[in-house]
């Protein structure tokens, strides 16, 4: 099983709808312990996404990441642009010229914009960040392929694992981001940007196992 | 939610269309992406000194673009750091040959924004340097929090490496005068009430008719302490004495290795003040405290310096680092040697601060 360009165009038009959908949900959770404009910058960043994808959606899925993280870094701002368009620049130059991705593709995929956004942001798990969502997903992901898991059953697994990764940063003290500010007073709390990331790579999920 | 705007969503545009209109001698606005810089950019043979953030805090940045202080100025939307393309457009726009310094106050975001925008300019061949500004003593720890956030030393920073870079210094010059300044400021701020982002329309946060924050964040980050509401005296020592008395401070922060292209970690201390220290002293309304409730502050502040062998040699009273129309007040006290006098006391001419010109 192979995921083609066309269900990574519709995975970016789906991930537009759920963040808008989400909008004030992420918003809520960042207004506990940051700074309430998560759900805001992310439904304007793929606004700009899906104004772009037009123009890209004719070249290799390689372009048309690197296309949906230039977007995001010039339009989404505070911390989430630089680190979701880090994930999609990188993501898109590990799958350069590609038409379709393999299991084998999607490891390399997943593992270079897991990595970029860990250079980035310099978090790691256990911060209380994204990276607490993302990393529990690639494990998971590369475990299930490299055990002969098709896609859709490795994506199963790292959509589980990224939820299980977005509900344990409840208890976690926050180190990283404006979060980190709130020292005791961030415990307790969802961190948004680790929930935004299993909306994104749910999202992911959904689209693969949808009808062609 | 009462304010004076049109759609939440212009708020930021509109405004800047209006700073354009107000000072078409000083500075002109691009848009799209979105920066002010000055009416007679690029200034050749000078460094080019460019800060940026949220929008919200105004008269900084953009109110401090012009003669003798910043080349140019990128706003976020409110509250959120500006992106990478409008940093590198403006850094393009007025860089006159001699480099530009990027001027940034650590928050998270803002940091990874500007880092960004330093690589762009450094494979366009612009020379580039990000000096952080990390002077809030509220957080008192650096290493399970993200640091010190940059408050009001970035107001004088900018001002004084303005000046510099007018009278000529180098990038590195500039640079190293910028890491001066933030190593020799401190602030602390405090808020008798919450403000209101327009694009979310309810107060930041909640704070009772009867409560205060003190060391709250320009963007209404949570501070040392909440408590029950104090006189002015009162407050001000608590502010005073929490940076006077303030510790030495180390944290390793990135800069940019302009011979190797790529980000080395540094590690900084600064020293505490001490008798006989010459200061410049800011006191500055969070946005809607009024000038007269500043200069009861100040008086105490005079006072609590004098007790403590701090001479005050220049001051700032108003409001020049804000948090929209948040009730409170900031201290900025910076330790002041006859370098940093000298580019204080040059001239300037911008929207908010203007004198000897």
């Amino acid at each position: 099983m192979i995921v083609t360009k066309d269900q990574i165009v519709r995975w970016l038009r789906r991930v537009a709808d759920v963040l808008e959908e989400n909008k004030e949900y992420l918003t809520k959770l960042d207004a506990a312990i940051g700074d309430a404009d998560h759900g805001i910058n992310m439904d304007r960043g793929f606004k700009r996404v899906l104004g772009q994808l037009p123009k890209v959606e004719d070249k290799d899925i390689g372009s048309i990441l690197k296309t949906t993280g230039m977007a995001l870094i010039s339009s989404v701002g505070g911390a989430g642009g630089p680190l979701y368009g880090t994930l999609f620049m990188r993501a898109g130059m590990a799958v350069d010229g590609k038409q379709e991705l393999t299991p084998e593709d999607l490891v390399t995929l997943l593992r270079a914009a897991v990595d970029g956004v860990i250079q980035r942001g310099k978090a790691e798990v256990g911060d209380k960040t994204m990276v607490d969502a993302l990393v529990p997903a690639l494990q998971a992901f590369q475990k299930a392929v490299e055990a002969g898991e098709s896609v859709d059953i490795a994506l199963e697994r790292a959509v589980a694992a990224a939820e299980e990764g977005m509900k344990a940063t409840i208890p976690m003290l926050a180190k990283k981001g404006r979060a980190s500010y709130l020292g005791e007073r961030s415990i307790g709390h969802q961190d948004p940007g680790a929930t935004s990331s299993y909306l994104i790579l749910k999202a992911l999920l959904d689209t693969v196992r949808e009808a062609p | 939610m009462k304010k004076l705007i049109n759609k939440p969503e212009n708020f930021v545009r509109e405004s800047l269309e209006g700073m354009a209109y107000a000072h078409p001698d000083l500075l002109k606005i691009h848009l799209d992406p979105n920066f002010v810089y000055r009416a007679d950019a690029p200034v050749q043979g000078k460094v080019a000194v460019i800060s940026g953030g949220g929008s919200g805090h105004e008269p900084m940045h953009g109110g401090f673009v012009g003669k003798g202080m910043l080349d140019a100025a990128c706003p976020g939307e409110v509250f959120t750091s500006p992106t990478p393309d409008q940093m590198f457009e403006a850094a393009k726009a007025v860089h006159g040959g001699a480099g530009v310094l990027f001027i940034v106050k650590n928050y998270t975001g803002d940091v990874m924004n500007f880092e960004m925008a330093a690589e762009l300019a450094h494979a366009e061949g612009i020379p580039v340097q990000n000096i952080l500004i990390d002077d809030d003593v509220a957080v008192k720890d650096s290493l399970y929090t993200a640091g010190r956030r940059g408050t009001g030393t970035t107001v004088l920073a900018e001002k004084i490496c303005g000046a510099a870079a007018e009278a000529g210094y180098d990038l590195k010059q500039v640079a190293d005068l910028c890491r001066r300044v933030n190593l020799n400021g401190r602030c602390m701020g405090m808020a008798l009430t919450s403000c209101t982002v327009p694009a979310k329309g309810t107060p930041t946060f909640d704070l009772g008719d009867d409560e205060m924050e003190i060391g709250i964040g320009i963007h209404g980050e949570p501070g040392r302490e909440r408590m029950k509401i104090k006189s002015a005296d009162e407050i001000t020592e608590m502010l005073a004495l929490a940076i006077i008395e303030d510790p030495a401070y180390t944290r390793t922060v990135r800069e940019w290795d302009m011979e190797k292209g790529e980000w080395v970690e540094v590690e900084l201390t600064d020293e505490p003040f001490k008798e006989g220290d010459r200061v410049i002293a800011m006191v500055n309304s969070m946005g809607g405290t009024p000038v007269s409730e500043l200069y009861v502050v100040y008086r105490k502040l005079h006072e609590i310096c004098e007790k403590k062998g701090l001479t005050i040699v220049r001051n700032l009273v108003g409001a020049y680092i804000t948090s929209l129309e948040m009730q409170g007040v900031s201290i900025t006290l910076l330790r002041a040697d006859d370098e940093m006098l000298r580019f204080w006391d040059a001239p300037v001419h911008t929207p908010a601060l203007r004198w000897g010109m």
